[in-house]
């Protein structure tokens, strides 16, 4: 569901900003069915299958009772974890210790897959021919092994676009309607400079800055390189001195920095919570899931809009996908829910029950979505404009087992030039060389 | 019990003797009873200790001598390599270095903090229940809840303290920036958790010390202060000794209060407040998903803790001691009232 590219951090405030879009969406509610492989079940016996999620994939008792009623003889347990850490830590804990205890099915985020897809052998092969054309096409590689073996059926994404403070653009004069901020920063062949060019003419009028966090931005930048830390034919890791792609987004980010660009806030801290109230930026990176977290932090707050418009192309930010691990009793059976679960019709609904973007490209074009509307971002068609950055995104970078580690040290880098201000750019990238290094 | 503890007979002569006293089984079985039954009284708790404590002491030891992956679990046998490895590491040392000043900052002020209040709580106050499950009520709000609260005190841009800071025309301090100020509002956090419950320790220890030994020294002509140097810390010395040792096991383990510190819980960019524990939970679960290494750094911090704790076993019992030692007489009445 969210995303653990972002920090993660287990309070109870992270489940209510995860869930925040569910109220939103809650209103219309249409009763559409599903209903598509009735009867293909084994006839052999009642079953219970325990489907293991967490946050909240929009997953109702009605729905899984209608799944029952479809199959008689299957019964569905559902488990939510509250945070996607306890659920990772569950998972984990519990695969390494052979299976025992697993769901069924087991929700997973994208960013277990670099780690989980080292051991193929603990999960079902899920690849269906059926079920070609159901999702875009980056959603299935992205859960494909290097050896070809699907481990899990995609749910949502995060296609990403601008979210921006309608009002403070108005004070420092510029357009606020959301297609003129759209043009402004580039429209259809917008870049990155494009971005932060707007942003200089935009913090010389403003006591705002123009984005939240310089961590977060080189998150939205780094997931555009196909292949940012790791050679996708060995699966070795790059040299991070000689990475010259990843040093000229860091160059970017850190002259963005010095040109107080940045509010010098991290992500999901307190700072950054308290920032929203105090208009300290103007623009943020706006995965469709971070729409819940700025209205969630946004109270009293008016202005928020969502422009239609991404720099340097498409970029998606977080997703999840459902996993049958091997061990299970009856992974036929559980495939099959996990197919069903899925389906256009049902990720719909979930869409509808707590705002998770489907990644079916049937339930993009969906009524139910594409009609969508956000009071809160000022009536914005963000069901539309999601829809649209989705069909933006060109494919799903490479990330290999070295990723994390290596991210996370440019991360840190990132930080000490931004937050703690410890260090200068020069000094703070040869730390995070030479940490990544050390990573072997 | 003289009769079942028979005295070894002398050789030779002792043997015929014993000849005509055999034992019933019965009486047999009494003399084990005796012998036995006190060890399987306590047995319950060494059985459980050796299962929760003592097996996973011994496994770690073992994981720490081998390959070991989070998911792909045991590998092969690799000696010291996973020690080595972690002392090679540089962020283990500043671990150890922010451990160790965290420790300093947090559990010093706490032990002499806590005594003050429980002096202060052992007078004669109106509502004393009050008072004292007053200063209990931080150790039963839910660690997380009170690193949040503190989350907005130490906030760098909006936080409550720097706000105030502000106001009476000071520079902000960069919490999350400066390394000593890092440990400093985290050894608050960990103080202002731990400190009512040590009082209420030491103050039960000294609701036992006998009130004549003041009645005494009152007569003697000693003030509060002098009553309390002389005749409570003395007392109390068991009491000091338990809660300084809990207190550096404890000091030494601060994880929540460091993980909840910021965001994404891994010390900072800069690791300035990543302490040991911490290292540990990013070495098993963190990028290296390494629970060979993970068991190594859980060795050495064993080993470190008991280490500083005998050491700080050794201090405390020096200072009580030679404090008592002055008093040879007070000594020797506690002796004949304990």
């Amino acid at each position: 569901m969210l995303s653990s590219t972002r920090p993660t951090r287990r309070v109870a405030a992270r489940t209510l900003q995860a869930t925040a879009g569910a109220a939103v969406f809650a209103l219309a509610l249409t009763a559409c069915g599903g209903g598509s492989d009735e009867g293909s079940a084994e006839e052999d016996g009642p079953i219970t299958l325990k489907v293991a999620t967490f946050n909240d994939f929009g997953y109702t008792d009605e729905m899984l009772a209608e799944y029952t009623k479809e199959h008689p003889n299957v019964k569905v347990e559902h488990v939510k974890a509250a945070t996607t850490d306890d659920a990772r830590s569950n998972m984990t804990t519990k695969l390494a210790a052979g299976g025992e205890g697993l769901a069924d099915i087991e929700a997973i985020e994208v960013d277990w897959l670099p780690e989980l897809s080292q051991y193929p052998d603990l999960f079902t092969d899920l690849a269906d021919p059926e079920l070609d054309g159901r999702w875009v096409d980056w959603k299935v590689q992205q859960a494909t092994t290097p050896e070809g073996k699907v481990i899990g059926y995609g749910t949502d994404i995060g296609p990403e676009a601008i979210c921006y403070r309608a009002d403070l653009f108005e004070k420092a004069g510029l357009p606020t309607d959301r297609e003129e901020v759209a043009e402004l920063l580039g429209g259809d062949s917008a870049t990155w400079e494009d971005y932060f060019a707007a942003g200089r003419d935009f913090v010389k009028e403003s006591d705002a800055a123009w984005y939240d966090s310089s961590a977060g931005t080189f998150q939205g930048m780094i997931n555009q390189l196909p292949a940012a830390f790791e050679d996708p034919e060995t699966g070795e890791a790059k040299d991070l001195g000689d990475n010259a792609e990843v040093k000229a987004i860091y160059d970017e980010i850190v002259g963005s920095v010095d040109d107080d660009l940045s509010a010098g806030l991290e992500q999901w801290g307190d700072d950054w919570v308290a920032g929203f109230q105090n208009d300290a930026f103007a623009t943020m990176l706006c995965p469709a899931w971070m729409t819940g977290p700025i209205e969630q932090n946004s109270g009293g707050i008016e202005g928020w809009d969502v422009a239609d418009v991404f720099p340097g192309g498409g970029g998606n930010w977080g997703g999840s996908f459902l996993t049958v691990p091997a061990s299970g009793a009856n992974t036929e059976a559980a495939k099959e829910l996990a197919a069903w679960l899925t389906a256009p019709e049902q990720q719909t609904k979930a869409f509808e029950t707590s705002g998770t973007f489907p990644s079916q490209i049937e339930a993009q074009e969906s009524e139910a979505v594409q009609g969508f509307t956000n009071e809160f971002f000022n009536d914005a068609p963000v069901g539309q404009i999601f829809s649209t950055r989705a069909q933006a995104i060109e494919g799903a970078p490479y990330k290999g087992a070295h990723y994390f580690a290596i991210r996370d040290e440019v991360t840190n880098a990132l930080n000490r030039v931004d937050i703690t201000k410890s260090q200068d750019a020069e000094e703070s990238w040869n730390e995070a060389v030479e940490k990544a290094a050390a990573l072997g | 019990m003289a009769v079942l503890t028979p005295q070894r007979p002398a050789p030779g002569s002792g043997a015929p003797e014993r000849e005509s006293r055999r034992l019933g089984f019965s009486q047999r079985l009494g003399r084990w009873d005796v012998k036995l039954s006190p060890y399987l009284y306590i047995s319950p708790f060494f059985i459980l200790f050796a299962v929760t404590g003592l097996f996973p002491l011994a496994y770690t030891a073992y994981v720490s001598v081998h390959d070991w992956s989070l998911l792909g679990g045991q590998g092969e046998f690799v000696g010291l390599q996973n020690f080595s490895d972690v002392l090679a590491q540089p962020t283990f040392w500043k671990s150890l270095g922010n451990t160790l000043s965290i420790f300093v900052l947090s559990s010093v002020p706490q032990v002499i903090i806590a005594i003050t209040i429980a002096a202060l709580l052992d007078q004669n106050l109106r509502s004393a229940t009050f008072w004292r499950m007053g200063v209990l009520i931080p150790y039963v709000v839910a660690p997380v809840a009170v690193s949040m609260i503190f989350g907005r005190l130490f906030a760098d841009q909006y936080g409550l303290i720097n706000s105030m800071l502000g106001i009476i025309g000071m520079d902000p301090i960069a919490w999350h920036g400066d390394r000593l100020a890092s440990h400093v509002a985290i050894a608050s956090i960990v103080n202002y958790r731990w400190v009512g419950y040590n009082a209420l320790i030491f103050l039960a220890a000294m609701q036992a010390v006998p009130r004549e030994l003041y009645e005494a020294a009152v007569i003697d002509g000693a003030g509060r202060v002098r009553q309390f140097f002389s005749i409570t810390v003395p007392q109390i010395r068991a009491t000091i000794i338990f809660v300084v040792i809990t207190s550096t096991i404890g000091g030494l383990q601060i994880f929540d209060e460091v993980r909840m510190f910021d965001a994404t819980g891994l010390g900072g960019p800069d690791r300035n407040w990543m302490t040991t524990v911490l290292y540990l939970y990013d070495v098993a679960w963190g990028n290296q998903h390494s629970l060979g290494r993970a068991s190594a750094v859980a060795w050495m911090l064993f080993l470190l803790i008991v280490l500083i704790g005998f050491v700080n076993f050794l201090i405390t019992r020096q200072i009580s001691t030679s404090g008592a030692a002055k008093k040879p007489k007070r000594k020797s009445i506690t002796r004949g009232n304990a």
